[in-house]
């Protein structure tokens, strides 16, 4: 039916093929009303949201911000930089001094893996997770895996290779846990050092050739190089990275047939992904932006509390 | 179970070929005209008007579907989210003569909804209502059709059940269900 059968949404690992189509059937939905003339439903007018972002996050923030507000949701931002965690306040405490305005739902991102799974278990609020450290950003895979099937009209036995940073990356473990569900094969490519360890475990290839990752396959996604997180000295240098592991057009052009290119963004131009890669026909990467607030919404939608009778 | 036949398939064809006439009578060329389908359950009964329209020569009608799930009063007091329909809406509203159709009339409140999502497509000139169905004395705000069907007298636990012939849906039935005296299947 049309409730999904987690009450948070903390990670895709969590959620059934079932929920997924859910969720995406519901941001079809959506989709037709943010591409209205008046892009706002009036669904959530009694909802009040808090974004409480502990990392810095532009499109994230913006997307789940605009989703809410297409559903006439009441929102507060809350950032770390302009909080008193500074003076030494706990995660819990912030939490509940949010909660005790009456906050319905909560959207978190946070540097620590975990984070909304420990606030899950202490307060009644909704949690949505945008991004817990090195673990999951699951609307960022729902959305991906959204993308993937507006464009290919499937996902089951579509092949897809993950490149780049995967060790770093909790859009890479969301979207292997997303994909895998729905029936797609992946392959996850880059150098050795930014690869976890003992990763066939989850059930996915890893191929350190990154030409020989896209020649296998229909999906390329390609994640960003994080550079704040590279105190580990994974590579030399971005020079070195975008030689041996950036796409190019020629690397895409040598390919015998259509593959489908995607970024959660930011990109780094010229190091993961060469502009006129970025920006060719074949790249699906602001269809991702639009079809997020969409997802963000059927998302929102699905998971919003039950009113409680007083 | 307690079924009555209201409306025999010979005399559904009639109540919609009246309504036809009806509609053609007040909206004569039907330029700057469109026919609405609520979804879920108007949307037949649309696309029925609309056959019956092209058939008398009014070829050029534009059909639409309005889902107004996302603009009911009731999101959040169900223990389950309300699931969505289509909506696709091909043309411009903006200052046009809306009419939109729905197979039953009860509560109202979906027509509310209705009217407040034509809204967000743009400012119609006009806004009118067909149902098949009106349900006398049982709506909740003061909104009634411009053009019905039929009125029934019905009381609360009773169900109106509007059944489309299989495959083309071009006729049917209408029952009148008595829930309170055990299960009916449609």
């Amino acid at each position: 039916m049309s409730r999904l059968s987690v009450k948070h949404l903390l990670g895709t690992d969590e959620l059934n093929s079932s929920d997924l189509g859910t969720i995406f059937e519901m941001a079809d939905h959506f989709k037709e009303v943010i591409n209205r003339p008046i892009k706002k439903v009036p669904t959530l007018r009694d909802t009040t949201i808090a974004n409480v972002f502990f990392e810095n996050s532009t499109r994230t923030r913006i997307s789940f911000e605009l989703a809410e507000k297409r559903l006439s949701a009441d929102t507060v931002n809350f950032s770390a930089s302009a909080s008193s965690l500074k003076k030494g306040e706990t995660l819990l405490d912030t939490i509940n001094n949010i909660l005790a305005m009456k906050v319905d739902m909560l959207v978190i991102r946070h540097s620590s893996p975990g984070a909304c799974h420990f606030l899950s278990r202490k307060i009644d609020a909704t949690i949505i997770n945008a991004g817990d450290g090195t673990h999951e950003h699951p609307t960022q895979a729902l959305l991906d895996c959204y993308s993937i099937l507006k464009e290919k009209g499937r996902i089951k036995g579509l092949k897809v290779a993950i490149i780049g940073d995967i060790l770093h990356s909790r859009v890479a473990l969301s979207n292997i846990f997303a994909l895998q569900k729905l029936g797609a094969e992946i392959m996850v490519s880059g150098p050795n050092t930014l690869i976890p360890r003992h990763i066939e475990m989850l059930g996915v290839k890893k191929e350190v050739n990154v030409q020989a990752a896209l020649e296998w396959a229909d999906v390329a996604n390609i994640l960003r190089i994080q550079l704040e997180r590279q105190k580990s000295r994974a590579f030399p240098s971005l020079r070195e990275y975008s030689l041996y592991y950036g796409i190019n057009k020629k690397m895409i052009d040598s390919l015998n047939k259509e593959i489908l290119i995607m970024h959660p963004g930011p990109i780094n131009r010229g190091v993961e992904i060469d502009s006129d890669v970025a920006d060719s026909n074949r790249s699906i990467i602001l269809d991702q932006v639009e079809n997020g607030v969409a997802i963000r919404m059927a998302v929102l939608y699905l998971l919003a509390p039950t009113l409680q009778n007083n | 179970m307690k079924r009555r036949l209201i409306l025999p398939e010979k005399q559904l064809d009639i109540v919609l070929s009246r309504l036809c006439h009806q509609v053609i009578e007040n909206f004569q060329d039907f330029s700057d005209t469109v026919l609405i389908g609520l979804q879920p359950r108007g949307v037949p009964v649309a696309n029925i008007l609309g056959k019956k329209l092209h058939k008398l020569g009014y070829k050029d009608l534009p059909i639409g579907l309005l889902d107004a799930t996302f603009h009911r009063d009731d999101f959040r007091r169900k223990e389950e989210p309300i699931k969505a329909n289509k909506t696709n809406i091909p043309f411009q509203v903006e200052d046009k003569h809306v009419i939109l159709v729905d197979d039953v009339l009860f509560t109202a409140r979906s027509v509310r909804a209705a009217m407040d999502a034509i809204i967000t497509f743009g400012r119609p000139r006009s806004v009118h209502l067909v149902v098949l169905i009106s349900r006398k004395n049982s709506q909740e705000l003061p909104i009634t059709a411009t053009f019905v069907g039929k009125q029934v007298n019905t009381m609360k636990t009773e169900r109106v059940e509007v059944q489309w012939n299989e495959p083309d849906g071009l006729n049917g039935k209408v029952w009148l269900v008595d829930s309170k005296s055990g299960n009916v299947q449609a």
